[in-house]
Parts: structure tokens; sequence; C-alpha cells
């Protein structure tokens, strides 16, 4: 994808040095069932946050949090340095307008075909219909399926629905992607696809991510791999090295219990944590 | 099966007329304000409006012909066979024919709403839309709502001409009634408040239908189990609301107009 090409406000934000997004204390529960409390962590620019937990433990709302698709119960949001609870929903999809997400089921819109699916924030934005085409096509040859673009979501494999989503939500040159369990129920080589794009989005656009996973490897895979731009393919950084910009939060029951950097996990002297890494 | 205490069923009650009249009213808001969706409506005019001419034109044809015969039946032990034709065009114009083409587009696209709008919704493909940057309501309710309003209108024409056609066909055909007669009286026997009530209850129904198909649809929770659930109160809770608000229709242009 072609680097992100940044607003005026934008910029401007991001010479203040806010971090991106930031939860403060923030809780909410369904039903009498307090599904996070008092969450508190934010997410610098060019960071990826790698979000583990068991499941059930309220990563996915976290995420829906982070783009304003839910409220919570209590505590400030901040998105880009602005309240998401001060907005107004016109707003909000003003700000939704710099974020990508990919969502765990793809959420495909299956009356549309792969390239009406591709191009929907751009048809919605009423850009010209020929720089949408070549979009779709830059965003589908960058999940290498530029050749399902005729398809319907009916038509195409677990795998390929998560890359087309993943296409969807880079093709607005997002300021911010979050990524909502993108290899959950693949196969491990299809995860491994997928996490080579996510790591390619990551190391061509510098594009600041939130990414929940339930396979270690795929975390810690993002956090020792680079992709590399000459061969094209995803390697190993060298001399074991680890890429700083790559941090975790866990969550269990609710609560987040680490925020920290890779070696920071990996050397946790925390029980709990230490058995569910291992 | 689980029971609900009272309290907590007045408030799942209030919560949801409150949630509903938050969407009529956004919906009704949306209207009158950009971006709007004319692809959208186009599309949902010729799904609502020219899909149901089908079942609405043969309801209507014999709704008519049933009519004719009943009131035959009865009005011949008075003489006065002859008001046939009155009867049948003040029942359709005035009553059945936009309570019955409300409750079949009730059936048709009530049913049709909930289940995409919960198929949707269960697919997270409604929080993939706000995620976009569109609004669900402005995309999805407010097309559903001006294209039933509008279609109905017209469907309900159709089928009170329809209804008129079938009375008169049985009428000459089987009760060997003059057809000039027929005509003559029936419109004879109209006056303006008849026409005027029975061209305004499909906007109600119209809106009925759209809004609560709508409403349904989006609030869908639990998967294909959740859609069909929706789908069945969708119909259910239009079709009801549909003959209330015409109970409640007549009775203000009884009011007004006397008849």
């Amino acid at each position: 994808m072609a680097e992100t090409v940044m607003s005026p406000q934008m910029s401007e934000f991001l010479a203040s040095g806010q971090p991106m997004l930031e939860f403060e204390n923030v809780s909410i529960g369904f039903e009498g069932h307090q599904v996070l409390s008092e969450v508190s962590f934010s997410v610098a620019h060019g960071e990826t946050r790698i979000l583990l937990g068991p499941a059930g433990g309220g990563k996915s709302v976290l995420m829906k949090l982070a783009n304003g698709l839910l409220e919570p119960d209590s505590g400030e949001i901040r998105v880009f340095g602005r309240s998401l609870q001060a907005m107004k929903e016109r707003d909000m999809y003003e700000m939704r307008a710099h974020i990508g997400m990919v969502f765990q089921e793809s959420a495909l819109f299956d009356s549309l075909n792969v390239e009406d699916n591709v191009a929907y924030r751009l048809e919605e934005e009423h850009v010209d219909p020929q720089e949408i085409h070549a979009r779709v096509l830059e965003a589908l040859s960058f999940v290498e399926l530029d050749k399902a673009i005729d398809k319907y979501p009916s038509e195409l494999s677990g795998g390929m629905r998560r890359r087309v989503s993943i296409a969807r939500a880079i093709i607005g040159r997002p300021d911010l992607i979050l990524y909502d369990s993108p290899t959950g129920g693949l196969d491990p080589i299809t995860s491994m696809t997928i996490i080579e794009l996510v790591l390619k989005q990551r190391d061509v656009s510098r594009t600041t991510c939130l990414l929940i996973t339930h396979r270690l490897q795929d975390a810690f895979t993002l956090a020792t791999h680079r992709y590399n731009m000459q061969e094209h393919h995803m390697e190993p950084i060298p001399n074991h090295g680890i890429d700083p910009s790559t941090r975790f939060l866990v969550l269990n029951e609710g609560k987040v219990v680490f925020d920290g950097a890779t070696l920071e996990l990996t050397h946790t002297q925390d029980p709990w944590l230490k058995e569910y890494i291992e | 099966m689980r029971f609900v205490s009272p309290e907590a069923y007045a408030k799942t009650l209030v919560a949801s007329v409150q949630e509903y009249s938050l969407l009529c009213a956004q919906a009704i808001g949306d209207v009158f304000s950009r971006p709007r969706y004319m692809a959208d409506i186009y599309t949902q005019m010729d799904s609502i409006g020219v899909g149901s001419l089908p079942i609405v034109v043969l309801t209507g044809f014999f709704t008519g012909c049933v009519l004719a015969l009943q009131a035959a039946v009865s009005l011949k032990e008075f003489g006065a066979v002859n008001m046939t034709g009155e009867l049948v065009t003040l029942s359709m114009v005035k009553e059945l024919g936009p309570v019955l083409t409300g409750l079949m587009v009730s059936g048709r696209n009530a049913s049709g709403m909930a289940s995409e709008l919960g198929s949707m919704k269960v697919s997270e493909q409604i929080d993939a839309m706000r995620a976009l940057g569109t609004d669900p309501v402005r995309k999805l309710v407010t097309p559903r709502l001006v294209a039933t309003v509008f279609m109905l209108f017209f469907l309900t024409i159709i089928s009170d001409a329809c209804g008129i056609a079938g009375g008169a066909f049985v009428s000459v055909a089987m009760l060997k009634l003059n057809a000039g007669t027929f005509f003559h009286t029936g419109y004879m026997s109209l006056v303006h408040g008849d026409v005027v009530e029975g061209l305004v209850k499909p906007l109600f129904s119209g809106f009925i239908i759209a809004t609560i198909g709508c409403y349904y649809g989006l609030r869908t929770t639990g998967g294909t189990r959740g859609v069909g659930q929706s789908t069945t109160q969708a119909v259910v809770a239009s079709s009801v609301i549909i003959i209330l608000v015409d109970f409640l229709v007549t009775q203000l242009m009884i009011g007004i107009f006397g008849r």
C-alpha cells in the first residue's frame, strides 16, 4: 500500500506527541456481568499493540469500545486525542474515516462482491470511480487477492474473506487499524499468511495497530519478524532482534494483568501469566 | 421456561418503546438531511412496490369477488341486490383495500426487512458499516421507510381498483347484474372523505411496516435462531399495530368527515 496521506489535523495531532489511543479507567458490563473493569492503557503512534488473554476476557468488547461501536459505563476513551464520550455520533463517523477495522468473522457485506466490499468506504466518500477501481486493485494486490475481485463472499474461503477484510480496512489509508482476531478459526498456514499481511502493513506503512490474537505464536511472530520489502517476504529480525514498536497487553477476566514490551512479557514472574504463556 | 418479574418486564417494555421511538425519529430526521441514499430508495421501491404487486393484485381481486358474493346473498333478502356495487366499492376503498394491502405487504416486507437486517446484525455487518463511517439508520432504515410509505400508497390504489374489478366480475358473470349499474352505484356512493380515509391509512401502514421491520431487525441477537424470532415478531407486531392504527384512523376520519 502507498504511504498514508495525512490530513493537516492529523499531522498537528501527531506533532503533539499524544497517544493514538488511550483508555482511562474504562469499565463496561452487560446484564449485570462486568466485562471490563478499570482498564487503562495507551497506544503510541507507530506502535503495534497485541492484545492477549483467555476467551471471554473482554478483548473484542475493548476493540469495539476503541472504535466507538460501544459506549463504556464509566471511564474515558481518547482516539487521536479526542474523547469519544464528548463526540456526537456524526463526529464519530468522521473519526472512523481514520480507522480501519478487521472483524473477527470478516463481516463482509454478503450482497456485494469483493470489489464493492473493498470499495465501500471510498464510494461513501464519493471518490472518483476510476480512482476507486485503481485503489481497490492496489489493496487487493497488497493482500494478493486481485483475481477474486468479482467473487462474492460466499464463494471465498475463510482465509480469503479475512484478506478481503484487511483490504477493506486499509483502502482508506487509516491512521489506526484494529484487528479483531484476524487469524481466529484459520488453519496454521493460512494464519501465517494473514500475520505476514499484518506485518507487511506494519512495516510498509508504519500504521499504528491494535491486534487481538488467541495464538501466542502469531503474537511472537509479529514481535520477532520483519517484512523484507526487496524480497517480498517475512523474515526473522537478525540476531534474535525484537521489534521495539511491538508491545503487549494481556487481559484476564476484564482486568489488565500485563502492559509492556515483549521481553518484559517473556521474563514475567507473575505465576498466572507464566502459565498462560507456556 | 424462565419467568420475568413484572418490574423487569415493564422496564424492558418501556426501553423498547423508547428505542423504537428514537429509531423512528432518527429515520424521519434523516429524510430531511444529507447524505441521501437515492439508489437504495429506488432499489427498495422496486423490491417492496413492484415485488408486492402480484400478491396485492390477487388479494384485492379475490377479496372483491368474495365481497360481491357475500353481499349479494344478504342484500337479496332486502331486495337490494343492485346495491352490491355500492357495498363493494365502499368496503374496498375505505377499509379492505388499505388494511389487506397493509397486512399483505407487512407479511412480505416487514419479515423481509427484519430477516435481512437481523442477518446483517448477527454477522456484524451493521457494526462493519458503522466502522466504515456509514450510519446504518440513514443507509438501511430511511430508504425502506420512504419506499414503503410511497409504494404502499399506490399499491392500495391498485388493490382498490382490483377489488372493485373483482366485485364487478362476480356481479356480472355470476350474479347477472348490470355492469353499468355496479360501477354507477359504486361511484355515486363515494364521497371525498371516503377517498381521503382510504388513502391516509396506507401512509400509516407503510410507516409501521418499515419501522417495525427495521426495528426488530436491528435489535436481533442470538444467531440464526434470533433472526427467525425477529422475523416472526416483526410480522406479528406490525400486523397488530396496522389493525390498531386502522381503528384509530377510522375513528378520527369519522370525527372529521362524519361518516
